[in-house]
Formats: structure tokens, C-alpha cells, sequence
């Protein structure tokens, strides 16, 4: 099979769109989060990190919810492409689970006046959550055949999305056992430049996933064409060893070989 | 289904029964965790007392992984799993058949689990049925999820290490729940321990639905 130049990349015209509007985002969120948004009257400055905790930790559920989908579909459809998305997905997650734990932490600092506490469930469960796609992702790196290790990762992606409601609501279904506030958002209590703030701030973050989403996918779809790939261009490579016509030194006739 | 289900347990118990290992070596296993504990924790009555609804959790999951490896030893060993799947029992008889064999040997070890820890940590139980309910619920959770969780880490070569990584976090939240509700059971924390049980029932319902729609994607390959 021939690969054109442009395979070799994980660039398009899509990915530098996103590119440039990440590197104008970033620096007006900074700028809105830091300079012209308001302190808050109880959490003072620390009501800075709502910008990007809050939509990092919605973009970590949406992360690992195409998992979950991915997972579903490739188990459905047997698809190698679903089983990629499920891959780059979980891997984004992660990293973005982790920045939602680092980030609760550090506001969690000046706020509840402690850097973890054991109590809340909601932190307890995101760490839970970030440890669940820790072990898909080891799944994923045991040296396997392909089919076998996306089939059994495809079951513990399902499991990891489906325990996303659990982190999500228990809020509501332990209040008395998390320090957690009530969503902010829901309940109507942002306002003005806050509320303008964090909803740039899900812009900025959503096109951070949407941008990292596309190129750790064509990285991973490439590796799965190297895979398949590979195979076809070994018996290629072995065909052509075989061949007089490319005048290859190596090649003895049968009659020849003793 | 449940009939070829319950065959499948019965073969499982059968060879429980006769290699002895439940007995032999996960049983005494059990023991010493909770002997060790007792020594971590400078053998200190009432923080034993204050911890032991977490020890016992934490212990049944230790011994949980060994029952989970043999469940699945016996299958794979001598490629015991192909004449299974050729005798034409479904995948989903097969799971709730190792499911629940599973969860018979393990509801025996924490019965002797909660036995020792009552009698080592000196303590008492001030609501018997919610200890019962709660066992019940969790273990299911526990053997639905391991029954599934065996299979995935199996044949891969690294199933000893790759297995704990699996099934420990999805079980955490589990060990939370059955923490809080055995805490209030035992009267040692401020805890609605029926309204944990509900989270329980929710875990163990959705892995046991989890794993009987997914365990034939599997086991096929193992």
C-alpha cells in the first residue's frame, strides 16, 4: 500500500484552526481569570481556579464518556476505528483527571483548609475515576494481540464511563459527607464577567480536548496502519527477495539451494 | 440459563471442595491479614475497634484477588475454558455460574473473616440485619466484578500484577460504601448505613449487568 505525504502527518487545516484559536484563547482566559474578573467575597482569589477546574473536570467526563461510547461500539461494530477514539480518549482523560485532582487540591488548600480531605466523595471518586483509566491505559500497553487487548479494554472503558454518574451525583446523594459546594452554575449564583469567565474557560478547554482529541487520534490510527501495514509490507519486502527481476543479489533459484 | 449456571457453580464448588486451597491457604491467608493489621496498628484496642469495618473490607478485597485467580486458574488450565464453551452452555451461564460460585466461597471467608475480627478487635454489632444485607450486596459486587475482571487480565502473561490495577479502583467505591455501612453497623461511625447500602445495590446491579453482556466478547479469546 502506498502512503502519501500527507499520512505522514497529524496536521490539517482543521487541527491549525484549533491551534491558533488555543493560542489566542489561552492568554484571554488568563488575562479574564487573573485581571478583570472579580474576587470572590468568601474564597477571595481562589475563586480563580473555578476557570479551569470546572471545565477541565466536565471535559474529564466527557473524556472518558467517548470511552465508554467508543468502547461500546467497537465491541458493536468491531471497528478498529471506534476501539482509536476509546484509546485517545481514555488518554486525554487521564491527564485531565489528574489536573482536576492537582487543581481541587490547590483550591481546596485556602478554602476547606486542607489539601485532601478523605470526606468528600466527589474528590474521592474523581481520584477513583483517575486510577480506573490508569488501568485501561496499563491494559493497553501489555504487549498483546491487538484484537484481544481492545476487546477486553473496551470492557473496562464501558465500566469506567458507567461510573461516571456516581462520581457526578454524589453531591447531591451525600451532602452530608462532602465539603463539595452545590454546582455553582446550576443554581444561578455567577454572574456578569464570573459567569463570562468560566464560559470562556470551556471554550478554551473544549477546544484543548477537541485539538488533542484529533492529534493523539491520528497518532494512534497511524500506529494501528503501521500494524496492519507492517504485516503486508514484511510478505511485500519477503516477496520481493524472492523476485530476479528486481535483481536482488540474495535470490537463488530453487534448483540452485541445496 | 440458571440451570446450566447453577452446573457451572456446582463444578466450581466441587473443585473447591476437593483441592482444599479455599481451606488450606486463602482461609488462613484471611487470618493473618487481620493478625498483621493487629500489629500495624500497635495492637490498640480502640483504634482496632474504630478501623476494623475498613480492615475487614479491605481484607475480604485481598483475598478476593487470590479467589478470583483460582476461579480463573481452573478454567484456563489445560484449556479447561474451550470444552466448556463447546458443551454449549451460553457465556452468560458461564459468568453467573463463576459468579456465583465465587460468591459462595467468598460470603464463607468473610463469614470467618467478621467471626475473628469480632473476637480479636473485641467488638460488637448493634445492628445485625444491616452487617447481613450489607455483606450480602457487596460480595456481589465484588464476585460480579471479579468474575469479569479475571477473564480481562487473563493470558496476557502479567495477569498477578495487571489484575489488582483492574479491579482495585473499580471496587473502591464499594469498599467506601460497605466501610460506612458496616461503621454504622458496628455503632463506631455517624452514618446512615442504609442509605450507603443504596449506592451499594446500584454498583452490584450495574457490574453484574455489565459483565453478563460482556463477559462473551471475552472469554472467547481466553
Amino acid at each position: 500500500m502506498q502512503r502519501t505525504e500527507k499520512q505522514e502527518f497529524t496536521t490539517s487545516r482543521g487541527t491549525r484552526f484549533m491551534g491558533i484559536s488555543l493560542l489566542l484563547g489561552i492568554p484571554t482566559l488568563l488575562i479574564f481569570s487573573f485581571f478583570l474578573s472579580p474576587a470572590d467575597d468568601n474564597m477571595d482569589d481562589a475563586v480563580r481556579l473555578i476557570y479551569v477546574h470546572v471545565p477541565m473536570a466536565i471535559f474529564a467526563y466527557v473524556a472518558i464518556i467517548t470511552t465508554g461510547i467508543g468502547s461500546v461500539f467497537y465491541l458493536w461494530k468491531k471497528s478498529r476505528w471506534w476501539d482509536t477514539v476509546a484509546h485517545a480518549s481514555a488518554e486525554i482523560g487521564l491527564i485531565l483527571c489528574g489536573l482536576v485532582l492537582v487543581t481541587g487540591s490547590i483550591w481546596g488548600r485556602p478554602t476547606w483548609n486542607t489539601w485532601w480531605e478523605w470526606g468528600d466523595v466527589r474528590l474521592v471518586t474523581t481520584l477513583v475515576l483517575f486510577l480506573m483509566i490508569l488501568g485501561y491505559l496499563a491494559l493497553r500497553q501489555v504487549p498483546a494481540n491487538p484484537d484481544l487487548k481492545a476487546k477486553r479494554a473496551s470492557v473496562v472503558g464501558i465500566i469506567a464511563a458507567v461510573n461516571i454518574p456516581i462520581v457526578n451525583r454524589s453531591v447531591e446523594w451525600w451532602e452530608n459527607n462532602t465539603l463539595h459546594q452545590k454546582s455553582s452554575l446550576t443554581d444561578g449564583k455567577l454572574e456578569n464577567l464570573t459567569l463570562f469567565t468560566l464560559f470562556l474557560g470551556f471554550i478554551v478547554v473544549g477546544i484543548s480536548f477537541l485539538w488533542l482529541m484529533t492529534h493523539r487520534f491520528r497518532v494512534g490510527w497511524l500506529a494501528t496502519e503501521i500494524e496492519t501495514d507492517g504485516i503486508a509490507g514484511v510478505i511485500e519486502e519477503r516477496l520481493s527477495e524472492g523476485s530476479f527481476e528486481d535483481g536482488n543479489p540474495n535470490y537463488q533459484r530453487k534448483d540452485e539451494v541445496q | 440459563m440458571l440451570r446450566d449456571a447453577w452446573l457451572v457453580t456446582k463444578k466450581d464448588l466441587l473443585i473447591e471442595l476437593r483441592s482444599r486451597i479455599l481451606i488450606n491457604q486463602i482461609a488462613p491467608y484471611t487470618l493473618l491479614i487481620l493478625v498483621l493489621f493487629g500489629f500495624a496498628l500497635d495492637a490498640d484496642t480502640e483504634t482496632l475497634r474504630d478501623t476494623g469495618p475498613g480492615l475487614f473490607w479491605v481484607s475480604t478485597l485481598l483475598v478476593a484477588i487470590l479467589a478470583i485467580q483460582r476461579s480463573v486458574d481452573v478454567e484456563t488450565s489445560d484449556s479447561a475454558i474451550d470444552r466448556l464453551m463447546l458443551s454449549g452452555i451460553s457465556p452468560t451461564s458461564i459468568y453467573i455460574g463463576k459468579t456465583i460460585g465465587l460468591y459462595l466461597q467468598l460470603i464463607i471467608l468473610e463469614a470467618l473473616l467478621f467471626v475473628v475480627m469480632v473476637v480479636l478487635f473485641d467488638m460488637s454489632v448493634v445492628n445485625y440485619p444491616l452487617v447481613i444485607v450489607s455483606a450480602i450486596v457487596t460480595t456481589l459486587a465484588i464476585s460480579s466484578s471479579g468474575t469479569l475482571y479475571g477473564v480481562i487480565a487473563s493470558g496476557l502473561g502479567v495477569r498477578e500484577t495487571l489484575l489488582p490495577v483492574l479491579f482495585l479502583p473499580v471496587l473502591a467505591p464499594a469498599v467506601i460504601g460497605a466501610t460506612r455501612t458496616f461503621g454504622d453497623a458496628f455503632g463506631r461511625v455517624n452514618a446512615d448505613g442504609w442509605a450507603w447500602l443504596g449506592l451499594l445495590s446500584v454498583i452490584a446491579i450495574v457490574y453484574t449487568l455489565v459483565g453478563m453482556l460482556t463477559y462473551g466478547n471475552i472469554i472467547e479469546d481466553t
